[in-house]
């Protein structure tokens, strides 16, 4: 099981709950979980947050592998200047 | 995929990666031949010129263009009429999602005025005097409405609210009044309360920023011509063609399809040019007339119009037991959004405590909108405003506590396998090595002289990937044209230039770097973000090696022998089958030669999105010398350290640095937005606001520290937004060693640092 943690941007979705596992390979089946287990977080997640796996953060990125043990951080979006 | 694109290309000895060749713009800009966005013409182009709002806040009663339709040689007037309303709706187009609505509405007002310089109309004439005129002619009649400049004020439950239809996000209950304030952050860790009752040493201050410009030497500029077929083509220079491509479909209601955007060599842009002001505007008005528009700004256009960064309003507050572990932080972080929401305090939050591994703390960010131009971003966006609040307590906390604040920094600093305050865990990052590199360099051991201070200050910046396309082209003598879709804002073309010839094995010299308009190279996220270096280049990288593989393939078959006995080395294929020793090596230009005969010809594309950008972290180092009867301050030395992964040109990233320092150190000493009791902006000019020029500075030494990015081809990290992030706090902590009073309000201005000297007396 993936360990995911969130912020405070996905509170209104999870009722406060920072910390959660779940069963999926790839970027886009935690997504898909996520919204299972809190509709409408997917969606939001998809379209907000980028994912640090295992401390490397993937963006816009489906396909990117979770390991089953691996360490998930849901941050905003990164930009620049 | 091959075998060959699946692993990072190997070197054991680099020839062109990490040399100085002789950049391949440098000629062109010198002698004046590179063409910028308002060095462009077309064949009966008009003239556009916009129509400012002259209010802070004001409601747009009428507008009457009659007067100027009516005069000789006015083709076209455009207002909000002229463009579709647009519902809120995110969208993705430069380098995170933009509200569609927001955009159009900061490119020409609808209903209302939300700063002094808000587009209200636009006109198209045969000349600059007739388009001058004819704005003069239009009669806009305006009920001015209260305003507010300055975040606090306009956080006030009082103040005057920009938008009725917007509600704070990010609340625990969602209030059912608008306001100014559009969004809240926060981030926890730990205990922070019990943290601070048992520490043994607690600082902290309130600390203000003021809105700062990028101040890019060349203003917007674009020409856009729209054919009687509806085809549209834009030429102008921004951060991103595709970008502006996106926008103006979306502002205008056109396909994509419809649109090509043409990227015009650029002089400056600092995360400024991700957007677009004047495109959208420019295609109304071709369209409306007929013929091409070209619309240039003026530097009071670009002051009062596009975006600069947040003033900002924080409180910081830091405990640490007496060893010198800080064990709690609080910090709070309120930024001006502008005139619609955006600013960049969220990634401020990210970044505030990015140095320090730290076990309780409180980070809190305010996102608020103001009547000011809607900010844009500007490297490192929110970070050096942040990094400006808490390395000044840091320093502060370093004085309490008795400690060196290079000793400080690195007890409690983050390394490989520390989780980030801002979530995931930190590898091969190179901060403890940078710090060390400062901590030991000459000039931190060096004397200081009477009325001189010495500040420390460390910075971070995430660093991101993207979508990048590049191609190779090989041409018959063996020479190549690598095509990228990134506008080089910051030495890109040398760095593409140079990973394709260190990768073919080829010269630099026989490397030719284009950058492609939206019809003639695959879609690339905008430059900017640290990306082009890490992210295209991969892709160029990635090109390279399907060429080489190319022409592996071609020498097998010519040789007739299996492609695992053709090896590619130094710019040859080498055949390695033991049964053919007679078979002499083939360079790229033989091979090339005979490409026609071998297969036609050999070009190579990839397509990716990057992952796995390396953070960066930098070190500075700043002594200055203040005139204790003028105030005025001088910046007598400083030196930057940072780590940059890998520098594939070392001359750039040099550069980078010094850039970066140089822009901080303005933003530190002179440079500040300043408001007229109407709102409106008293200081749009470079002789008001004040940038730092190369008399102002000392030669910035800088030391790059390479931990390599192991997901980069040669370990390359983004350079372009660490080094603005610790100077604004670098110089503030000279100034408190220099004159023994923290100034915790920026700009240090002459006066300011008077003051602070008469109230040290009083």
């Amino acid at each position: 099981m993936a360990h995911i943690t969130v912020g405070s941007e996905c509170w209104p979705f999870t009722g406060g709950q920072s910390a959660f596992e779940v069963e999926a390979a790839s970027v886009r089946e935690v997504i898909a979980a996520l919204d299972v287990r809190f509709p409408g977080l997917g969606d939001f997640v998809d379209r907000k947050m980028a994912f640090a796996i295992d401390g490397e953060i993937h963006q816009d990125a489906w396909f990117s592998p979770v390991g089953s043990s691996s360490e998930v951080y849901l941050i905003p979006k990164i930009g620049g200047g | 995929m091959s075998e060959t694109l699946d692993k990072p290309a190997a070197q054991a000895t680099l020839n062109v990666v990490g040399t100085r060749p002789i950049r391949p713009d440098g000629a062109d800009k010198v002698t004046g031949r590179a063409t910028y966005g308002a060095d462009y013409n077309m064949p009966g182009q008009l003239v556009g010129r916009i129509l400012r709002s002259p209010h802070a806040h004001a409601r747009i009663v009428s507008i009457d263009a009659s007067r100027a339709r009516a005069l000789p040689g006015v083709k076209a007037v455009v207002t909000s009429a002229d463009f579709p309303d647009l519902a809120s709706e995110m969208h993705d187009g430069g380098e995170a999602a933009s509200n569609l609505r927001d955009l159009s509405l900061n490119v020409m007002a609808r209903g209302k005025v939300l700063y002094d310089g808000h587009a209200v109309a636009a006109v198209a004439a045969v000349s600059a005097a007739v388009a001058e005129e004819a704005l003069s002619r239009i009669k806009v009649i305006y009920e001015t409405l209260p305003h507010v400049i300055d975040v606090e004020p306009a956080m006030s439950p009082d103040a005057p609210v920009l938008h009725d239809y917007m509600f704070t996000e990010g609340l625990e209950t969602p209030p059912t009044v608008a306001s100014n304030i559009a969004k809240r952050h926060k981030n926890v860790r730990g205990d922070v309360d019990a943290a601070f009752a048992a520490a043994d040493v607690i600082v902290e201050d309130r600390y203000t920023t003021q809105a700062v410009h990028q101040g890019y030497i060349e203003p917007q500029a674009c020409v856009a011509a729209w054919a009687e077929d509806g085809r549209c083509e834009v030429w102008s220079s921004s951060q991103g063609q595709f970008m502006v491509r996106t926008y103006c479909a979306k502002i205008l209601g056109l396909e994509i399809s419809d649109i090509r955007v043409t990227p015009a060599e650029i002089g400056g842009g600092f995360g400024g040019k991700t957007t677009v002001y004047l495109e959208p505007i420019a295609l109304a008005l071709s369209r409306a007339s007929g013929h091409p528009v070209k619309m240039v700004m003026t530097r009071e256009d670009v002051f009062r119009a596009t975006g600069p960064t947040s003033g900002a309003v924080m409180h910081v507050k830091l405990g640490a037991l007496s060893d010198g572990t800080i064990t709690a932080a609080t910090v709070e972080l309120k930024f001006q959004a502008g005139a619609f929401p955006g600013s960049p305090v969220g990634a401020a939050c990210m970044t505030a405590l990015a140095c320090y591994d730290i076990a309780n703390f409180t980070i809190v960010g305010w996102d608020v909108v103001t009547n000011t131009p809607k900010t844009a971003a500007y490297r490192a966006p929110g970070a050096p405003i942040a990094a400006f609040a808490v390395e000044s307590a840091v320093d502060d906390l370093a004085r309490k506590l008795g400690m060196d604040p290079i000793a400080l920094r690195e007890k409690n600093a983050v390394r490989d396998g520390t989780k980030a305050s801002y979530g995931p865990t930190f590898q091969n990052i190179g901060y403890v090595e940078t710090l060390a590199a400062i901590r030991d360099s000459d000039h931190y051991k060096s004397p200081l002289k009477p009325n001189q201070g010495r500040g420390v200050a460390v910075g971070f910046w995430f660093n991101i990937g993207g979508e990048s396309t590049a191609a190779i082209h090989i041409s018959e003598d063996g020479s190549a044209a690598v095509v990228t879709g990134n506008p080089d804002i910051g030495g890109s073309r040398a760095s593409m230039a140079m990973m394709a010839a260190e990768t073919l094995g080829v010269p630099v010299e026989r490397v030719r770097p284009m950058i492609g308009d939206t019809a003639s190279i695959g879609y690339s996220m905008l430059t900017g973000g640290s990306r082009t270096t890490f992210a295209t280049g991969m892709a160029v990288v990635q090109a390279a090696e399907k060429v080489i593989l190319d022409l592996r393939q071609r020498a097998a078959k010519l040789w007739e022998v299996s492609l695992d006995h053709v090896v590619w080395r130094m710019g040859q294929a080498e055949c390695i089958d033991p049964a053919k020793p007679e078979k002499k090596p083939m360079t790229l230009a033989a091979l090339a030669a005979q490409s026609g005969r071998t297969g036609g010809p050999i070009s190579a594309q990839v397509t990716l999105n990057a992952q796995g950008a390396g953070p960066g972290f930098g070190v500075h180092l700043c002594d200055l010398e203040v005139d204790p009867e003028t105030g005025h301050t001088s910046i007598v030395r400083y030196t930057a350290a940072q780590d940059v992964g890998r520098a594939i040109h070392p001359s750039y990233v040099e550069g980078q640095i010094q850039g970066g320092v140089a822009q901080g150190v303005g933003w530190a000493l002179n440079e500040a937005y300043i408001f007229d009791r109407d709102g409106r902006m008293e200081n749009a000019g470079f002789l008001d606001y004040r940038m730092p020029v190369a008399s102002d500075l000392p030669m910035l030494d800088t030391i790059m520290i390479e931990v390599p990015n192991p997901r980069h081809p040669f370990g390359a990290k983004g350079v372009g937004e660490v080094p603005i992030v610790p100077p604004l706090a670098a110089v503030a902590n000279a100034m408190r060693g220099a004159i023994g009073v923290r100034m915790s309000s920026l700009p240090l201005s002459p006066p300011a640092v008077l003051a602070a000297l008469d109230g040290k007396g009083g």
